[in-house]
């Protein structure tokens, strides 16, 4: 099975040599209009097709990968050093992307999936597929050049003696959400090469019009739709595995994660000017080239070592063929850029100061002022050794002091940006539409402060202000949505007759773009009031003997029992402990501590209540060595479930504005000789707006 | 009854004094913040300002790995300093001459370290004055090549609205 996958290996990478050459060759012919010794169109359709074949030798060789991990092949090196034979076959799937060969191999699966989809759908547009066909083969061929020569999966063990049992897996990894959350990031990473290649290829063809951000529009939102659920599904796995207490630790992993999310989410709002009012063309394409060359500079520090992290679970020296790779792509995007320029002139100008336009404006100007400081905080320590010749530490004081202000800035922008119509607007329409908003914020910020939310009685004043300040702008984004969402409404009720909530329904489905971008915005706020409940987070530590019991803010932890147990996979310790709520029974929590036998490493398993309210979220910490009793840590998480919460409203709010809108029903009426019909004109269109 | 100019004008300077009072009240409170300081919150505060050297990457008071063999002496350590009655700088001095610079959680020790919190902050002053500066010229670029282009005056506002109420009931193009 070793030689069929890097047999496979070896035959997608001549197979998209062949896609990349042979497609460039047809599209150089097609726009000169030179003659071939066959037809450029049946050069471009064998391109095509070697790269759909080529998607099918990956999926050999990942399903190579996977059956040695099965096999327990321990003659392959990587199965060997991540896999054993007591670990739980669900987990061995992880094995595939828990190293660094591994998770390279599953990189450039998924890129030849979306190339597959693509290639597979290229009457869309044929050209324009061509081209990004042909730039996704590019792309491929470095993953497999690398796959091939630098980090080979199926290298065997060396001596060639396979020992009886492997290393294990990470403990870490050993979570059900591993199974889920690296498949998504990678989703979510790899799927913006597609709108990349798409907006290279408009640009390198001088594509007329802006049909590609059409084309594109849903492979960029699938693409920042799974990096989302991937960003998040890795938070939540954080907030249970790792212990702390926390979801978001600002580690370079995390970092080079949110660094495209961040510069995807100013490409899916700046493309709306170009496409309503042909302007920003030039920075549009700048936002996703970039986005494209966050996430490789993403893989690049983390995999090549230039910044430490606790979670770069597959650290090596392939950093100077990302390097060469990053500098590759900046070259051709800066030269098409150049080359082409003149394509990129703006339709129409700025008309107003205050309008759609100039929110959009501020909106990127904020995000990628957070992508800045997200990369420079991630790069500080490097620079700081170069100048000073000693590293320093950025950590979450860094990050949430510079960050927290941007993400308040972030909100504010979320609740004008909607309520300003594209072109122009007057002051009393301002005036009128940002008032229940306004008041909205006031009686927040009262009731909040009235409630006991005072920062300058707090220890941590300038968290509990930037909660203080983030609920109350939250408020005000949510009346203004709701108010977008029950005015359309009444106006939909008003025409068809029907109740407010059916209306709301039909509207949403008339426009499933702008009600589903309003449902995300109305989730990244929900998000934001879990983030902000952070600043009241309160925590204990006890070492807890039988019926011994911990008090935190109304709850109370007693200890029933505490005792150890193991398998074939780990040994652990754990203790059980009854939860009471105002005196009150909830429920029983078992906090845990595993060792695992093959890699030799400890693992915690957190314990968790969530409510809406709050999590109880407890941590078996060990055991102390004089008194053999366990140390139990307790937290107690203020609003955490909102985040997850606001995850699922993106994701379903994402789906709405993916589903393509009602379209009016165009009723056929037969035209009487007496009506104007020339010519045979027997027929004429009625639109019909009420459905 | 017609009020003069006088009266709008007193009213107007009576509503700026009031915006000065509440801008001038904010800011005091925010000074004010942060005031209060005793030892129990000193250990917590000055824990959070350092990074566990076990390799871990957590902050100090965070740390939670079993029997951590240098958070605990760590914590100790810093117990002892703030019973000796060290400042909040001693004590960090000390630790970064015993750990490096790195035992701090985010740079704090002036000179170059301060590049770190200034780019940040500076990036978005001047990103913002340049989306600013780029708006105007943008709209006054927009007023010399349409210079008969109407401005919509708070008149329009019915007739804006109007066209708002289609623009999102309407289906989506």
């Amino acid at each position: 099975m070793p030689s069929f996958g890097s047999f496979s290996l070896l035959l997608a990478l001549v197979l998209s040599a062949y896609t990349l050459f042979s497609g460039a060759l047809a599209l150089w012919a097609i726009a000169h209009g030179r003659r071939l010794a066959i037809s450029a169109e049946h050069l471009r359709e064998t391109s095509r097709r070697a790269g759909m074949a080529s998607f099918i030798c990956m999926c050999c060789a990942a399903f190579a990968l996977i059956y040695a991990a099965f096999t327990n092949d321990y003659s392959v090196d990587y199965i060997l050093h991540h896999t054993n034979r007591a670990l739980n076959p669900t987990y061995k799937f992880a094995a595939l992307w828990s190293g660094q060969e591994g998770s390279l191999v599953l990189w450039a699966w998924l890129l030849s999936a979306y190339g597959f989809v693509l290639r597979l759908r290229h009457k869309v547009d044929i050209t324009l597929s061509a081209y990004a066909s042909t730039i996704l083969a590019a792309i491929q061929i470095f993953f497999l050049l690398l796959l091939v020569f630098a980090a080979p999966p199926f290298a065997l063990v060396p001596g060639g003696v396979a020992p009886a049992d492997g290393f294990g897996l990470n403990p870490l990894l050993q979570y059900p959400e591993m199974i889920i959350h690296p498949p998504m990031l990678y989703l979510g990473y790899v799927g913006f090469s597609v709108p990349f290649a798409f907006a290279l290829g408009a640009l390198m063809m001088r594509y007329p019009g802006e049909n590609w951000i059409h084309i594109t529009r849903r492979w960029t939102m699938i693409a920042w739709l799974l990096l989302t659920v991937g960003i998040s599904l890795g938070m939540h796995w954080a907030y249970a595995v790792l212990g702390w207490g926390g979801y978001w630790g600002w580690d370079p992993v995390e970092n080079a994660s949110f660094l495209p999310w961040l510069t995807g989410t100013a490409f899916l709002h700046s493309v709306m000017m170009q496409e309503k009012r042909g302007m920003m063309k030039g920075w549009n394409v700048w936002l996703i080239f970039s986005t494209f060359m966050l996430t490789i500079l993403g893989t690049l520090l983390t995999r090549s070592g230039v910044v430490s992290s606790v979670h770069a679970f597959a650290q090596s020296s392939i950093g100077s063929w990302f390097t060469t790779f990053l500098v590759l792509t900046f070259v051709v995007c800066l030269f098409t850029f150049f080359y082409q320029r003149d394509h990129l002139r703006a339709e129409n100008q700025l008309e107003s100061l205050v309008s759609r336009e100039s929110s959009f404006l501020f909106n990127n100007l904020i995000l990628l002022t957070a992508c800045f400081t997200v990369l420079w905080g991630t790069l500080f320590p490097v620079l700081s050794e170069f100048v000073q010749g000693s590293k320093v530490t950025m950590g979450p004081p860094f990050f949430n002091r510079v960050a927290v202000p941007v993400g308040l800035a972030l909100i504010f922008l979320t609740g004008i940006g909607p309520l300003l119509p594209w072109r122009s607007t007057s002051l009393r329409a301002i005036r009128r539409n940002f008032i229940l908003p306004c008041i909205a914020i006031v009686v927040t910020a009262a009731v909040l402060m009235f409630s006991g939310v005072r920062p300058w009685k707090d220890d941590d004043a300038t968290s509990s202000i930037y909660a203080l300040v983030c609920f109350s702008l939250s408020a005000g984004v949510i009346t203004s949505i709701f108010s977008e969402f029950l005015r359309g409404a009444g106006v939909v009720g008003t025409q068809t007759g029907k109740n407010l909530f059916t209306s709301a329904i039909l509207l949403v489905r008339r426009n499933t773009r702008r009600y589903g971008g309003y449902l995300i915005h109305f989730g990244v706020i929900v998000l934001f009031v879990g983030l902000a409940g952070s600043a009241f987070n309160q925590s204990k530590e006890l070492e807890m003997g039988l019926g011994d019991s911990i008090q935190l803010n109304g709850y109370k932890l007693v200890c029933q029992s505490f005792t150890q147990d193991s398998n074939p996979n780990y040994d652990t310790d754990y203790a059980l402990l009854d939860l009471f709520h105002n005196g009150k029974k909830i429920t029983q929590l078992a906090p845990e501590k595993r060792f695992y036998t093959a890699s030799q490493q400890p693992s915690t398993i957190v314990a968790i209540h969530s409510t809406l309210a709050e999590d109880i979220y407890v941590v078996f910490e060990g055991r102390d060595n004089q008194t053999d009793k366990p140390i139990i840590k307790v937290f107690l998480n203020p609003l955490v479930n909102w985040i997850w919460v606001g995850v699922g409203i993106i994701v379903f709010g994402t789906f709405i504005a993916l589903v393509p809108p009602l379209k009016p029903v165009r009723r056929i009426e037969p035209v009487t000789e007496s009506q104007h019909a020339p010519r045979g004109g027997v027929v004429a269109v009625a639109e019909v707006r009420n459905v | 009854m017609r009020r003069g100019v006088g009266w709008w004008l007193s009213l107007r300077c009576e509503m700026y004094k009031r915006l000065l009072q509440i801008v001038f009240v904010i800011a005091l409170a925010f000074t004010m913040l942060g005031a209060d300081d005793n030892s129990t919150t000193k250990l917590d505060k000055i824990g959070h300002m350092m990074v566990c050297q076990c390799s871990c990457g957590q902050i100090l008071m965070e740390c939670n790995h079993v029997g951590c063999p240098v958070s605990g002496p760590m914590i100790e350590e810093l117990k002892a300093q703030l019973a000796a009655g060290n400042t909040e700088g001693a004590i960090l001095q000390t630790f970064i001459a015993k750990y490096g610079p790195i035992v701090l959680a985010a740079p704090i020790r002036g000179g170059f370290d301060d590049v770190a919190w200034i780019v940040p902050y500076t990036t978005l002053a001047v990103g913002t004055l340049g989306v600013g500066f780029l708006v105007v010229y943008w709209r006054r670029r927009y007023t010399r090549l349409h210079p008969a282009a109407p401005l919509p005056t708070p008149d329009d506002a019915g007739g804006e609205m109007r066209d708002r109420i289609r623009h999102d009931t309407d289906y989506d193009a």
